[in-house]
């Protein structure tokens, strides 16, 4: 092999290069560069024609000065020059100063885009390549423009060598991603998948997804080929007796774009590569070297990746499981780290949510052992997701102790996590009391407000442990130093349960009160807001405590407190107190009434920290709207209050109506002047806490789309397509059902250079449906795809689809747009075969009138034989031949998938000379109407 | 439909953001981008990388997962990995979604290595200063558009070996 000497061919860049490195000071190689600098500037305005090497070193010199990190505003000319040179070297430094510095500046581009031509159409693949790394690496728009069309002529042509088809695939894929629009591989598709399905090495490799159509399987049994080494043109692609290690992984990430495949016969050698995989695993190193093992196990965790994603074969998953396992003790930190990460992904299987259970013990001296921190965030992440109501005590209290040393950049999550679990496994209230308040104790700093929220809502709304809870905050408050936080659940609990404990005279009111105004002065406003709230209560709770908190209330310190809230409610407080009857008092005052129950916010909260696909049950945002129950939809009901927003009014907003005659209404509303006009029976949807003005109209979620319906009909049949469109915005739908679960992903593309900010979005499903959808983030770039998953379950027989709401703003305009998701009854379908005395026996046996429709229609689109057969196949059903004696009609039958039954479903089309239709169905379902409906639809459709 | 299918598969195919080589005391050797950053946002990424890679040992893992603040725009605050490995004094880096596999990256560092050390015979860190240009050419045949392009070290040699001999 060559040896590349030091600079070889241009003395003059080594000894530029040399005296730069030299230098002793920053001023020393700014006055070299400045010479140099000088130097090239006169040598290219000089009269005298520099020839291409001259040209060639002094670009390169350019080059190397801005990679200094200095800018360059001239010599972009002569680098395009060397576009066109016919040396090879002089070409390349053209092509290499233009990828690094070229920016939009269009007479440029204009003749940098000549040049490529020039090279793409050269024929000679060295020239091809260099011009297409061009495009790659800069990946302009108006590169984009010009070549979007050419590239892939290149890539298909029988004549084009490999390596520059790969440099072509790679760089469609990079025009692809800048510029979504511009890309279109049309007519070229076919021809892709020919290239595909040649199995040459070089010509798969390096193709992207993109290129990959949706149907287009990648063939196990090339996969098991490389896998089992039986392959021989793989030499060259050999690593550390590994064959092929990327080539593996990418078809295995590749096959984690599809679902699993029908076909048995398929399937069956998937499920051969993954056990020669996983038995590979468990075989003797062919070396010691940590580069054969890291290749091979970058195979093995592409698989658990994969079976993971099917997760339908037990036997595999619990394989990886215990392979795991052993890596979850191997000397190499890396594998410990994969092993505990892949884990995780493990535990949320039910075929193999045992088997990690069992790796317990390990796991957590992982949490109390492994120097990398990173590590030990898996191991907490890995118990987190093993956790259930049989471990949870364990657990919780084992991350309760590590919290004590826990690293700072992990205290934070771990308290959601611990406050998570808690809860989520909680089976006596006292434990999740303690938990909580020891969470506080250990690591307040790091609890958010989400956590004392949600501790409060909990002892609100269970009478069982209220006086537990009292009890329990008041001993904590006995500490000499404790945190606000606790501070602030203890004021809040004594303020609403202090009569709880009232009876033991060691907690007598007085106790209480002193105990807890002995905080007052370290606290900051909020809390002593909160205090004062507390006070008010208490003046309710105990009227023997009056005298003393009017005392309180009246001093300088509160009365003419210098912030205007705490002064403002010193007074109002203390007039109250002064001048309301006991019974105006016990109203205004009394206990909080139970909150809605709600999923906790908490989830919310981690869920932003660590990224989708972290936590198992993804709830809206809650944190930025202060809201402490996460839901978005809080009724517009005066008869259901919503004391949730504020707790004690800690920051003065908006109030609700303070004509609401509940009970419930927040203390500060009482003395609201003149209620605001934004007073209403409805309540703020927006959240008490948040700045931003009250809701408007718009904010409602809009009415669907008129054209939605036709939208369902469309998706009725297909799965994939384009659910949406306008000029702002694209919605690609892809979904996949299997039983009575879907999965459905959203494709949100913004088809602007503008971004979208607060992009929201929200799934309303009927009550036969439920449905998870992963948040997304909040700002969507411009040019930008993102993707949401929705899943879905169908609890039992449904009619209405469930609707998607999208909110963004737009250049500052709100846009709103409702969707209906095309769920229907009819992807819950399961295809099932049957001979045609079973099927006529029963549909015979179906003779009910309401297990009955029929529906009589026109075929709008003509009855072309083969057509009808995709519709029908389309709508989930078997289509059964040779069953109907009357060969023009079509038997169709499928079992319908619902969590709560299943339904057996047998259809029968008649299409007679008239082109007319009949269509006879049998189930026993209330949506068989929709279904024929739907039905006609199909057939009319497209 | 054919536009749209390819649309579908696309979201999980932006791989490599960008690929770094730097040194102990934080000079950067190579720097490939594989998206879109203006300048500032470079140098505060590669600060950012030197900062936390430098401070592990060979005790801990080869990946650290960030949070990269510095590109706010384009990457919207996600959670990135940082794949490296140490040679001698110099770091190479390449930053993956979270999702990517680990292994696969680390041993592709190793593999683009070993092929810098085959053309430089026995490659150090001067190297790749005087040949900074050549080093380009090398990572261009091994990784493009963000994807491993070509792993093969006996073809990528010898067409480096065939682009040396051009003029």
């Amino acid at each position: 092999m060559p040896a590349v000497s030091k600079g070889d061919g241009m003395r003059g860049l080594a000894v530029f290069i040399s005296d730069i490195r030299n230098c002793k000071s920053k001023e020393a190689e700014i006055k070299r560069i400045n010479k140099e600098l000088a130097n090239i500037r006169s040598k290219f305005k000089g009269d005298k024609a520099l020839d291409g090497y001259s040209k060639k070193k002094y670009v390169c010199k350019l080059l190397f000065i801005f990679l200094l990190g200095h800018d360059i505003d001239f010599g972009h000319m002569e680098a395009v020059n060397l576009l066109s040179s016919n040396k090879y070297t002089e070409k390349q430094i053209g092509y290499l100063f233009i990828s690094v510095l070229v920016n939009s500046n269009s007479e440029l581009i204009r003749l940098i885009n000549n040049a490529i031509k020039n090279d793409l159409s050269s024929r000679n693949p060295t020239f091809m390549c260099l011009a297409l790394h061009c495009i790659a690496n800069v990946g302009s728009r108006e590169m984009a423009e010009a070549f979007a069309g050419e590239i892939p002529r290149i890539l298909v042509a029988g004549d084009t060598m490999d390596s520059v088809k790969q440099s072509a695939a790679l760089c469609l894929l990079r025009l692809y991603k800048a510029s979504p629009d511009l890309v279109l591989m049309g007519e070229w598709t076919s021809r892709v998948v020919h290239l595909l399905n040649d199995q040459h090495m070089r010509s798969i490799l390096p193709l992207p997804h993109c290129l990959y159509p949706l149907d287009f399987n990648p063939s196990p049994p090339f996969l098991l080929q490389i896998v089992s080494s039986a392959s021989t043109d793989l030499q060259d692609y050999t690593y550390y007796f590994v064959p092929a290690p990327w080539l593996s992984c990418k078809l295995l990430r590749l096959l984690q774009c599809y679902p699993p495949p029908e076909d048995g016969a398929v399937k069956g050698r998937l499920v051969e590569c993954l056990e020669t995989i996983l038995n590979k695993a468990q075989e003797p190193p062919k070396s010691k070297k940590v580069q054969h093992s890291n290749a091979k196990n970058a195979i093995l965790f592409e698989a658990i990746s994969l079976i993971i994603h099917y997760d339908s074969e037990p036997n595999l998953l619990v394989r990886a499981c215990n392979q795991l396992g052993q890596f979850l003790q191997h000397r190499e930190t890396n594998l410990r780290y994969l092993a505990l990460e892949s884990m995780c992904t493990l535990a949320s299987s039910e075929f193999s949510h045992e088997a990690v259970k069992t790796h317990i013990e390990t796991v957590i001296n992982a949490l109390k052992t492994e120097r990398d921190v990173s590590v030990r965030q898996r191991a907490a992440d890995l118990l987190y997701a093993m956790c259930d109501r049989s471990n949870a005590k364990q657990i919780v209290a084992e991350m309760l102790s590590y919290l004590e040393t826990a690293d700072y950049s992990i205290r934070e999550e771990m308290v959601l996590k611990v406050a998570i679990l808690a809860e989520k496994y909680a089976v006596d209230y006292s434990w999740y009391v303690d938990t909580i308040l020891n969470l506080i104790r250990i690591a307040g700093d790091y609890v958010s407000e989400e956590v004392w929220y949600r501790v409060i809502q909990i002892v609100i709304n269970r009478d069982d442990v209220q006086g537990y809870a009292a009890k329990t905050v008041f001993e904590a408050l006995q500490a000499p130093a404790c945190h606000e936080n606790m501070v602030k659940v203890g004021g809040y609990i004594l303020g609403e349960f202090g009569n709880l404990i009232a009876g033991d005279p060691r907690s007598s009111p007085l106790v209480q009160f002193n105990l807890l105004h002995s905080k007052f002065h370290l606290c900051s406003v909020p809390t002593r807001a909160l205090l004062l709230s507390a006070y008010i209560k208490f003046i309710n709770l105990f009227p023997e405590t009056k005298a003393t908190i009017q005392e309180v209330l009246r001093s300088d310190s509160q009365i003419r407190n210098s912030d205007v809230e705490l002064q403002q409610r010193a007074v109002e407080y203390l007039k109250l107190s002064s001048i309301a009857s006991t019974d105006v008092l016990a109203t205004v005052l009394e206990e909080m009434p139970p909150f809605p129950e709600r999923e906790s916010s908490i989830l919310a909260k981690l869920k932003k920290k660590k990224g989708p696909g972290a936590v198992t049950v993804e709830l809206e945002d809650g944190k930025e709207r202060g809201e402490l129950n996460g839901g978005g939809d809080r009724g517009g009901d005066a008869s259901t209050p919503s004391p949730s927003a504020d707790l004690l009014g800690l920051r003065s907003t908006a109030p609700v109506s303070g004509t609401t005659p509940s009970a419930g209404s927040l203390l500060v509303d009482v003395f609201s002047e003149a209620g605001p006009s934004a007073t209403s029976a409805g309540v703020n949807d927006d959240g008490f806490l948040s700045s931003a003005p009250p809701t408007v109209a718009s904010e409602d979620p809009a009415p669907p789309l008129p054209e939605s319906d036709e939208l369902l009909n469309k998706f009725v049949c297909k799965n994939n397509g384009v659910l949406f469109e306008n000029q702002l915005l694209q919605i690609g739908i892809k979904s996949e059902y299997r039983q009575n679960l879907g999965r459905m992903y959203l494709f949100y593309g913004n088809k602007t250079s503008v971004q979208f900010v607060s992009f929201n979005t929200t799934v309303s499903c009927p009550g036969e449906l439920q449905s998870h959808i992963l948040q997304l983030e909040p700002l969507v770039e411009g040019g930008a795809q993102v993707q949401q998953v929705i899943n879905i379950e169908c609890l039992t027989d449904f009619i209405d689809a469930p609707l998607l709401n999208i909110k963004f703003r737009y250049g500052g305009a709100l846009q709103n747009i409702s969707l209906k998701l095309p769920v229907t009854i009819n992807k819950f379908f399961q295809p099932t075969e049957m001979a045609a005395a079973d099927f006529f026996q029963r549909w015979k046996q179906l003779s009910q009138p309401q297990q009955e429709a029929q529906k009589i229609f026109k075929a709008s689109h003509g009855m072309d034989t083969e057509v009808l057969k995709a519709k029908l196949l389309g709508l989930g059903t078997a289509l059964l031949e040779n069953v109907d004696p009357n060969p023009e009609n079509y038997v169709c039958a499928g079992v319908i998938q619902t969590k709560a039954q299943q339904v057996g479903c047998l259809l029968r089309l008649e299409p007679n000379a008239q082109a007319q239709v009949h269509t006879h169905k049998c189930i026993l379902l209330d949506s068989m109407l929709i279904m024929c409906h739907q039905c006609k639809s199909i057939l009319n459709s497209c | 439909i054919t536009f749209l299918t390819l649309h579908f598969l696309s979201s999980p195919a932006i791989q490599i953001r960008f690929i770094l080589i730097q040194n102990r005391a934080g000079k950067t050797r190579l720097a490939k981008w594989y998206m879109q950053f203006d300048d500032d946002e470079k140098q505060k990424l590669i600060e950012e990388v030197h900062a936390v890679v430098t401070v592990r040992d060979a005790k801990h893992t080869n990946f650290v997962e960030v949070r990269l603040y510095a590109c706010l725009s384009c990457l919207q605050f996600r959670n990135f990995k940082i794949i490296y490995r140490r040679y001698a004094g110099l770091y190479f880096c390449i930053c993956v979604d979270v999702t990517d596999n680990n292994l696969a990256y680390l041993e592709g560092i190793h593999n683009f290595v070993e092929v810098l050390n085959e053309y430089f015979h026995n490659v150090c860190e001067l190297d790749l200063v005087f040949n900074f240009y050549k080093v380009y050419t090398v990572v261009d045949e091994m990784f493009l558009a963000g994807e491993i392009r070509e792993t093969s070290q006996t073809k990528v040699l010898k067409q480096l070996l065939m682009l040396q001999s051009l003029e």
